[in-house]
């Protein structure tokens, strides 16, 4: 074997590989999937099906209670179909966590820049501290956190929960638009400070479009963060402000679980996430390798 | 155009003394250099006169006006950063009009006066292009014609040609300083590069850790180093020192080297040595290359042996030693020598300088 072949046949092993670890990854997503199109018997069956007849049961019975059978009459009396909390709890997902992601971003962006250009005294220890509020595990501060949300009437609010998790990404975001900004060539705003514009001015027109990049990455990673969160929601919220993630897993009730419909709904929750990281996935990938390259 | 007048700058970035108290002046219309080694506060010096830095300390005077309170924006100032600083999500021409919508002028004026520029710089062909798409020498020609289009009152320049290849650079610092003659334009114009400041220059300031080591014309700055710093910075390559002490010999005032030569002084240099006091006894002789001459036996002041020979081909680089000092000469391309070979040497034009400040003596 010479050189060209044995590097072609060490190419065609990594990509069977690559190949291996891809189904790996993507199995949890298929098996989520089938669950949530099987009927239940389909589901339960062993050896597994692989061809099934695909079926919307699931989906309907997270959206509308009592759905979760056959639909029909019951004795004679028409089953009326009462929609359920979850269409509420996916609203309030989308809210608090596209809300909290967009004052993250932006917050995170404009003191990002200024960590990164003007002399702030304190500043590395303020990044610190900035910093350590990811360090220690959310559940720790939760008990001293629920107390005050009660009394402050924040408690099972959506707003209350916009807060908190924009608090909680603000940390993530200024690391990362800081060193966005570092990135950028400080000669551009002092360029547009001696044509004549002012620090606002040069910000908006010239630095803020440059750290779109940037931005659209530490989005993405707030957005998944957040409508992926658990604990706040569960602790923070009772029946109104509670977002998807955990009334899904409520669904574990005392009836036994119902497979079909976390399948459904966990696939529902993935979905918007998968589109969104699609549609702005190129940014992405350029956030991750951004400084990395010189051009 | 302004003149400009610093007075007692100085600014520190934490403990670190960027630069010194430093006051020096630029007439209307002249091109001043500020040339030194990276780190001897040249740019921060130019960025304090445009107004990115605050200075600590002192005064910065555009014609008489006190513009130290004021923001870049409000001294009218044109500034030509090293890597040119073109917004990158604009074409050539909105770079270059950039400034002008901050003034809000109409539209037709930006136009006419955006064209105006173009056509004085030959870039009217490429106008409508990314600077993504521009070489660097047609990137610096629209950065120049960002800076010149806002008519400013001073030009500040910081490396700009250092980004662009060596063969390109010398086309346009010829370029740059008939630019400038012809706009008549106040400038001051940082490098680190020795050549570029003596070619282009009205007046050289040199500086290093902060501090002005010499304000002079090319000239002076070459023939009349104020130390030897100065001396060894300017010129390329720099001036040769040799150790030496003063002392009379029958009757001559001179400095021996080494006891084994002896060099007379200039009467010049006898006057200006008389009137230190006390009496200076080391001193430091400085000989620029192209004044170390091969000579025969009865013209000689000391014997060199070649220790390196690099042709240029116009001119030969020569290293000399001499007393376990290497002295670097440049001869005419037709003098040919073999390593080892001994020659006695002849200077003309030595300065000499104080040994223990450094300062030119005369």
């Amino acid at each position: 074997m010479n050189e060209f072949q044995r590097r072609a046949l060490k190419n065609r092993v990594i990509v069977v590989i690559l190949v291996v670890l891809l189904c790996v990854y993507l199995f949890p997503l298929y098996w989520m999937f089938s669950t949530a199109t099987k009927s239940k018997v389909d589901a339960f069956s062993l050896p597994p099906k692989w061809v099934w007849r695909p079926q919307g049961d699931n989906f309907r019975g997270i959206f509308y209670v009592g759905a979760g059978g056959a639909l029909g009459t019951v004795r004679g009396i028409e089953l009326k179909l009462k929609p359920s909390a979850f269409l509420r709890q996916l609203g309030n997902s989308i809210v608090v966590s596209f809300v909290s992601t967009l004052l993250a971003t932006f917050l995170g962006a404009l003191s990002g820049y200024v960590f990164s250009r003007m002399r702030v005294r304190g500043k590395d220890d303020l990044l610190f501290v900035i910093l350590s509020s990811r360090m220690l595990p959310p559940v720790v501060i939760a008990i001293p956190l629920v107390m005050m949300y009660r009394s402050l009437g924040l408690f099972d609010t959506r707003f209350g929960l916009i807060i908190m998790y924009t608090v909680f990404n603000l940390a993530f975001a200024v690391w990362m638009m800081r060193s966005f900004v570092d990135d950028i060539p400080r000669e551009y705003e002092e360029a547009a400070l001696v044509d004549g514009y002012s620090r606002f001015q040069a910000f908006f027109k010239f630095v803020f479009p440059e750290m779109r990049v940037g931005m659209v990455a530490t989005a993405i990673f707030s957005l998944i963060m957040t409508w992926n969160e658990f604990t706040f929601s569960l602790l923070l919220t009772g029946e109104r402000a509670r977002t998807a993630v955990p009334s899904i897993a409520h669904s574990l009730g005392t009836a036994g679980v119902n497979w079909g419909h976390i399948a459904a709904g966990s696939f529902l929750m993935v979905l918007p996430v998968v589109v969104f990281t699609f549609l702005l996935g190129g940014n992405l990938i350029r956030g991750f390798t951004f400084g990395a390259i010189k051009e | 155009m302004s003149s400009v007048r610093v007075e007692e700058l100085y600014k520190r970035f934490g403990r670190v003394e960027a630069v010194k108290g430093i006051s020096f002046e630029v007439k209307e219309g002249e091109f001043v250099v500020l040339l030194g080694p990276s780190g001897c506060g040249k740019t921060t010096t130019l960025r304090c006169i445009a107004g990115l830095e605050q200075p600590d300390k002192g005064k910065i005077y555009f014609d008489d006006e006190d513009v130290t309170p004021l923001s870049p924006a409000a001294r009218n100032i044109a500034f030509v950063f090293q890597l040119y600083a073109l917004y990158p999500h604009l074409n050539a021409y909105d770079n270059i009009a950039f400034p002008l919508r901050a003034e809000g002028l109409p539209k037709s004026e930006i136009q006419q006066r955006v064209s105006e520029v173009a056509r004085l710089l030959q870039i009217e062909d490429i106008l409508h292009l990314k600077p993504r798409k521009l070489t660097s020498g047609q990137k610096q020609r629209v950065a120049l014609a960002r800076a010149i289009v806002r008519r400013p009152r001073v030009f500040l320049l910081d490396e700009p040609l250092s980004s662009i290849d060596a063969k390109l650079r010398e086309v346009t610092r010829a370029e740059l300083k008939k630019l400038q003659r012809s706009l008549k334009a106040t400038t001051i114009y940082v490098t680190h590069d020795q050549v570029e400041a003596m070619t282009m220059a009205d007046k050289i300031v040199v500086m290093n850790f902060g501090d002005i080591q010499q304000i002079g014309s090319p000239h002076e700055v070459y023939h009349y180093p104020a130390n030897l710093f100065v001396a060894r910075f300017i010129g390329s390559p720099g001036m040769n020192f040799i150790p030496g002490s003063v002392e009379e010999r029958s009757g001559q005032l001179g400095v021996a080297i080494n006891s084994a030569y002896f060099l007379p002084l200039s009467e010049e240099q006898r006057l200006a040595l008389a009137r230190f006091s006390p009496s200076v006894h080391q001193v430091i002789l400085g000989v620029r290359p192209e004044n170390i001459l091969v000579v025969g036996d009865e013209e000689k002041v000391l014997d060199g042996e070649v220790y390196v020979f690099e042709p240029l081909g116009a001119q030969n680089v020569v290293t000399f030693r001499v007393l376990g000092h290497l002295l670097k000469a440049l001869l005419p391309g037709d003098v040919v020598l073999r390593v080892g070979e001994r020659v006695g040497l002849n200077f003309r034009e030595v300065r000499i300088f104080h040994a223990e400040t450094e300062k030119l003596i005369a």
